[in-house]
């Protein structure tokens, strides 16, 4: 138990620490000489050499103090410190104790070690025991009885899955995964535009699995669906398939580990997982936009839990798609999206770039229907295999898009209602004219996936792609 | 025990009840008002007719587009000039 600190001396040690271990003597005299206070950190009976210890393993005196290094020597008068000096060194601690002479035998100096109410998991519990987290969210006590998950569950935070419980320790250690305010707000989120906090966002991140490294990842993320032009609004409360699709690139995506090689479009890392997942989180908790609600989804699709890759630079011939779009190379940044499923595009006999181009686009052009053109933008991820019959004829990106472009132009009259038997169509008036599939730039290309496999992937868009709907948005991660 | 911060953004939805429908519409002024989707204008172009045959005062109005809800200004403007207003909400 931790009692008030007295005018004179204090020193605040613990035994695991070589360093206060080798002061143990100065301390000893320093208690005889001055009536020195010893507050210790882990062990009671330490240091043997004097007589009276204060216990502080609950650490409270060590956090009101702010002890960040032990061995500690502090000055106090009038109730308030006046001096201090950490590790061992002579001279300082001469000056602070006002006696010349200390600890002859040791030497001259030595550095002290870390302070244990500063450990990580131990300095969240200190603030949240003083109730100085700052965290402005409402707290929710879940009784001893009740289970988290099923708590979770009834308050309709889940996306369906289980939760990381955020409690205030997982959100304050997620919060030091950026140096951003944690009451600035990224911006307002649809549908009942309610702001999204910095710390809000932290709390969903946690639920999402989220480790605090991956943090800035989600708030560039959010800041971006949260850009006029994305029309989150929209592509929340459409009656089509699409979701956020997030397109990580720079140096954050090594950092956190993240998977841009084999199934880097599927299961099994954490940082893909969680990422895109905390993105919907903060959607559904802050913004009300939940399934069957303002969510007016047919179908949907699996990656409305999560759908977030990175691109695979390192691999690329071209450049990644956060330098298309103006950032500079190795700037971490997230791209968006408004996406849907995955459609295979498998041809593993084209070995020149014109052919597998027309493959690619005879793929692009049944997305949604055969009939419907211009339909939406694409997203096409290519995978090593395919981008290396590029690579080898020296094909630039600009060039892929230019002759895709080309290639999707149909014939009106195959657009028409009616024609090839389907009742679905434009008006007869298409016929005669040429009509792309596509608006101008209403393609991307990321290169990942694994070295094997000649099978690349088509990432529908919403029909309302462009700007009456959305477009595509990037944001730099900042952290 | 354990405590958990709130996920949400804290706000109690407002339950506004619904004005009540009025008994007749002679003297009131409706508002058509087209969302931008496919098709809507011409559905809503004859209900405007067919209201104007029954001598029903209206005026219609658009949504630049569908994707997004309609801007404040043509909110207000709704408001302040119609009774009643009718929307499609999908093609």
């Amino acid at each position: 138990m931790s009692v008030a600190p007295q005018d004179g001396l204090i020193a605040v040690v613990k035994r695991d620490c070589p360093t206060c271990e080798l002061t143990a003597p100065v301390l000893g005299e320093l208690a005889a000489r001055t009536g020195l206070q010893v507050y210790t950190q882990d062990d009671p009976d330490f240091p043997e050499t004097v007589p009276t210890r204060i216990d502080d393993t609950g650490l409270d005196m060590s956090h009101r103090l702010k002890i960040e290094v032990v061995p500690t020597l502090i000055r106090m008068a009038e109730g308030r410190e006046i001096d201090r000096t950490y590790g061992w060194d002579r001279g300082e601690w001469e000056r602070v104790a006002g006696i010349a002479g200390l600890g002859a035998d040791l030497p001259e100096s030595r550095p002290g070690c870390g302070a244990k109410n500063i450990e990580p998991g131990v300095i969240e519990r200190l603030k949240i025991r003083f109730n100085e987290t700052g965290l402005k969210s409402r707290r929710i006590a879940i009784g001893e009885d009740e289970d988290d998950q099923e708590a979770m569950y009834e308050r309709g935070w889940s996306d369906g899955l289980p939760l990381v419980p955020p409690t205030e320790e997982r959100v304050l250690k997620m919060l030091d995964g950026t140096a951003r305010d944690p009451q600035e707000v990224i911006g307002l989120v649809p549908p009942i535009l309610a702001p999204a906090t910095v710390e809000k966002i932290a709390i969903n991140a946690v639920m999402a699995g989220c480790k605090p490294e991956y943090l800035p990842a989600v708030l560039a993320a959010v800041e971006a669906v949260l850009d006029e032009k994305f029309a989150m609004h929209g592509v929340l409360a459409t009656t089509m398939f699409v979701g956020p699709v997030v397109i990580v690139n720079g140096t954050i995506r090594r950092r956190i580990g993240m998977n841009a090689k084999g199934n880097a479009l599927g299961q099994g890392n954490r940082a893909n997982a969680a990422i895109g997942r905390a993105l919907q989180l903060v959607i559904r908790n802050i913004g009300g936009g939940r399934p069957q609600e303002v969510d007016r989804a047919t179908l949907g699709n699996p990656g409305k839990y999560t759908y977030c890759f990175a691109e695979d630079e390192e691999g690329s011939c071209w450049e990644p798609l956060s330098v298309e779009r103006g950032l500079t190379p190795g700037q971490s940044a997230v791209t968006v999206f408004a996406g849907f499923g995955l459609q295979g595009v498998v041809d593993q006999k084209s070995r020149e770039p014109e052919s597998l181009c027309r493959s690619f686009a005879e793929s692009l052009k049944v997305m949604f229907n055969v009939k419907s053109a211009p339909s939406a933008d694409a997203l096409i991820v290519i995978c090593p295999e395919h981008e290396r019959t590029f690579r080898n004829a020296g094909w630039s990106k600009a060039r892929v898009y230019e002759e895709l472009y080309k290639l999707c132009e149909i014939p009106g009259e195959d657009l028409v209602a009616g024609a090839k038997g389907i009742a679905e169509g434009g008006p007869a008036s298409r016929a005669g004219t040429m009509v792309n599939k596509f608006r101008p730039g209403g393609l991307m290309i990321v290169r990942a996936g694994g070295g094997a496999g000649m099978f690349s992937g088509i990432i529908g868009g919403w029909s309302s792609s462009g700007p009456r709907g959305s477009t595509p948005i990037t944001k730099e991660v900042r952290n | 025990m354990t405590i958990l911060l709130d996920p949400t953004s804290e706000q109690s939805p407002t339950l506004r009840p619904r004005l009540e429908r009025p008994e007749r519409l002679d003297g009131l002024t409706i508002g058509i008002l087209d969302i931008a989707k496919a098709r809507g204008d011409v559905f809503l172009k004859r209900l405007g007719e067919r209201l104007g045959e029954r001598g029903i005062a209206f005026k219609h109005y658009a949504k630049p587009t569908n994707t997004r809800p309609a801007p404040l200004p043509l909110q207000q403007q709704i408001a302040t000039e119609v009774n009643l207003v009718i929307e499609g909400l999908s093609d």
